[in-house]
């Protein structure tokens, strides 16, 4: 089959394609967002009938999966790394109950934190969970893990972690496909208890899941993913897990390194190879993309010997992301710099939109809040997170999703008044409706702006689950209906929004206001395809 | 061989459609290729680049090391220099000297292209007026390709051909407009 150009997410969808996926769920979130995207627009998935519309979030995402591997069909479940905080709680059990049809759990994370508000390694959740992870370093490695996790999913009932990071996700490259595999047909598991975890069943799942343990840490030591490429020059060994080994095999095109290099890219850690390095070299340096997950293992509490050097020594920076030159530096190499940046060169930061909704919502809710002083508007994960920037300086805190209203309602409790809360729809329909449900148990006197852009904006425009129910959700969560106030964010509106805004502060009780205009992103590309149809 | 080319711009300026031309080139070339590009939060009018990397023999890293990009290629001016410290001792810059300025303290038009003009190997085109004169505004793009194109170690003939194909689906007027525009960058880029 002739060689594609694809990106790392594009990748991973085409090899789970091709591994016959019966279904992708997920909630957007950079750098994960291409690849249930792909699907999306795959012709091979239509004809499929394969499942790929967005989840409301990533705990209802993994949960779908759970249970589509039940029903014996082959199913991933995508997100980024935050993702998997949200995801956490199916995630661990899914590790207890194991998985009948194959089930891959693909987690995008964002070292440097690109789009991110930590740089957490989901690598971590693979060994908490105690199942397989895989972290390809290239694309062609992407597409065939993404092949093979569902194979070695099914082969030993458990979920497998395919852990990316930002880099790869969004590079593309020549990637060769397989032969597509059929789809599974429906079959349940052998075991009716196999995914009733009461105490009694869940003990027993657990003495299994702990059995595999050594046939997982075998199956590392013996992967075609992890290779021990044995060097010339002993007085240092490299381990390089993930893109890492990119950024240090760059450092010898067209040379070879001299030194014994492990690479790994899949997990729990092969043992038997890493002790044979750490035995056969002076000393070993450790280059992953993420926490020193590797490192600190093998360094241990004591770091009796003192040789291990990566991230915890120094020799690489202990946070961001790494590159060629980081390596370079590390391996006591010359680092590579061409003419320095010209001091007229100035930051330019991500900014809202022109024609954006959210500028007309925070120009009404900064003037509406003049008089009650600064730190009391609490936002939440979206493009309107740029409100906390110049011009509008207009926020306090952004957490996590949903956060905007138990942050603001857990201040008033404290006493801290009034209270405001800024969520886009989206983020809402994601985690924010049990937060405002707190709130209107204890009639906490909060605001609450849904800022309705009728969109997944910040990701790229992706469908929201709170189109056109916004109003009947905040009713039907028992919000009044006179304190649930739609407005129009626009310029020539806004004396009316802020008199609006202003009266729902001073109201002692939960009221919601929602400022709803569609997405200027969104908007256009709908006005191109209608001019564009109506041409053709 | 290779060529290795910092691809720079503003959030919503199409980089990446100078690239879409140049990998469909390199591949029909046989080449190898990686294309690590930005999503997500810079798209909002941020800073954007993309690392371009194409060979005759296998790439290692997604990344272009500082200091061994062979190129930059810029549609906006003051973007055009963010990425020095990637070129390396014998690279081009090459620019459009449209400022994009969405941010209140732009640097001084006169010092920036000042600046630029002390770069020892570059390439300042007007593409907006290049483009705009052969009747697409919205074709730049093409004449900043057009004008990199004899630093990429391509043959000419072979990216005119991926502009024809990558542009087919719009029209064979489309297609000449590019096509115009590319080689006016170039003709632009010779008589330097």
């Amino acid at each position: 089959m002739a060689k594609q150009l694809l990106l790392g997410d594009e990748a991973i969808a085409q090899g789970a394609l091709d591994a016959g996926l019966s279904g992708v769920y997920a909630y957007p979130g950079t750098p994960s967002t291409e690849i249930t995207e792909y699907i999306q627009q795959s012709k091979q998935a239509a004809e499929g009938h394969i499942h790929s519309i967005w989840a409301g979030n990533e705990k209802t995402a993994m949960e779908s999966a759970i249970g589509m591997s039940y029903a014996g069909k082959r199913a991933m479940v995508c997100m980024k790394h935050v993702g998997l905080n949200v995801a956490a709680d199916p995630f661990m059990n899914s590790a207890i109950t194991g998985a009948n049809g194959g089930l891959v759990v693909l987690v995008a994370d964002d070292p440097s934190m690109h789009s991110s508000q930590d740089e957490q390694d989901s690598r971590y959740y693979a060994k908490f969970a105690l199942i397989p992870c895989f972290e390809p370093s290239n694309q062609q490695e992407a597409y065939d893990m993404a092949y093979d996790a569902f194979d070695y999913s099914e082969k030993y009932h458990t979920p497998v972690l395919l852990r990316v990071t930002t880099r790869l996700a969004h590079s593309r490259s020549a990637v060769e496909r397989r032969a597509p595999r059929p789809q599974n047909e429906i079959h349940l598991d052998p075991n009716p208890k196999q995914f009733i975890l009461l105490p009694a069943n869940a003990r027993q799942h657990y003495k299994k899941l702990l059995g595999k343990q050594d046939s997982f840490i075998h199956d590392s030591e013996t992967s075609k993913y992890n290779k021990y490429i044995d060097g010339t020059d002993r007085s240092m060994g490299i381990i390089a897990s993930g893109i890492a080994y990119n950024y240090l095999m760059e450092n010898f095109v067209g040379t070879t390194c001299p030194y014994p290099v492990l690479k790994i890219s899949q997990y729990p850690l092969p043992t038997a190879l890493i002790a044979k390095m750490v035995d056969e070299c002076g000393q070993v340096l450790v280059a992953e993309e993420g926490y020193p997950l590797i490192e600190d293992q093998i360094r241990g509490v004591l770091n009796r010997t003192g040789n291990i050097r990566g991230r915890m020594d120094g020799a690489l920076p202990r946070d961001g992301e790494l590159n060629p030159n980081l390596m370079a530096k590390a391996l006591g190499m010359p680092d590579t710099q061409g003419m320095p940046i010209p001091e007229l060169v100035v930051p330019r930061p991500p900014a809202l939109c022109n024609g954006c909704p959210h500028i007309d919502s925070y120009n009404a809710l900064n003037e509406a809040m003049k008089d009650y002083g600064k730190g009391k508007v609490f936002a939440d994960i979206g493009c309107y997170t740029l409100g906390a920037l110049p011009p509008y300086n207009a926020i306090y805190s952004t957490v996590d999703m949903g956060a905007s209203i138990t942050m603001a309602k857990g201040a008033v409790d404290a006493g801290l008044t009034p209270a405001v809360a800024v969520i886009g729809d989206s983020t809402f329909t994601h985690s924010g409706m049990t937060s405002l449900l707190d709130a209107i148990y204890e009639n906490t006197p909060i605001t609450v702006l849904i800022l309705d852009n009728s969109t997944t904006g910040m990701t790229g425009g992706q469908d929201s689950h709170a189109l056109g129910r916004l109003g009947n959700i905040c009713k039907g969560l028992g919000v009044e209906e006179e304190h649930i106030r739609i407005i129009k964010p626009l310029k020539n509106q806004h004396d009316i929004n802020v008199a609006i805004i202003k009266e729902e502060i001073e109201y002692q009780g939960v009221s919601v206001v929602i400022p709803t205009r569609e997405c200027i992103q969104t908007l256009n590309r709908r006005m191109k395809a209608k001019a564009k149809a109506k041409a053709e | 061989m290779k060529t290795d080319i910092i691809l720079a711009g503003v959030g919503g300026q199409g980089i990446l459609s100078i690239a879409n031309i140049i990998g469909y080139a390199a591949i029909k070339n046989g080449l190898n290729l990686k294309q690590a590009e930005v999503h997500g939060m810079s798209q909002r009018g941020g800073d954007v680049q993309s690392h371009f990397r194409l060979a005759d023999h296998e790439i290692a890293s997604d990344l272009i090391p500082m200091g061994k990009a062979d190129l930059i290629i810029s549609v906006e001016p003051m973007e055009a220099l963010r990425y020095l410290p990637w070129l390396n001792n014998e690279g081009w810059v090459i620019t459009n000297d449209q400022p994009f300025i969405n941010i209140p303290n732009y640097p001084d038009q006169a010092k920036l292209a000042d600046t630029l003009n002390k770069l020892p190997r570059k390439v300042v085109i007007d593409a907006d007026r290049i483009a705009t004169d052969l009747g697409s505004a919205r074709s730049a793009n093409m004449v900043i390709l057009g004008a990199a194109s004899p630093y990429i170690q391509l043959d000419f003939a072979t990216i005119e051909n991926a502009v024809a194909e990558v542009f087919a689906r719009k029209g064979e007027a489309v297609v000449e407009t590019n096509l115009a525009c590319l080689r006016a960058g170039r003709a632009f880029a010779e008589k330097q």
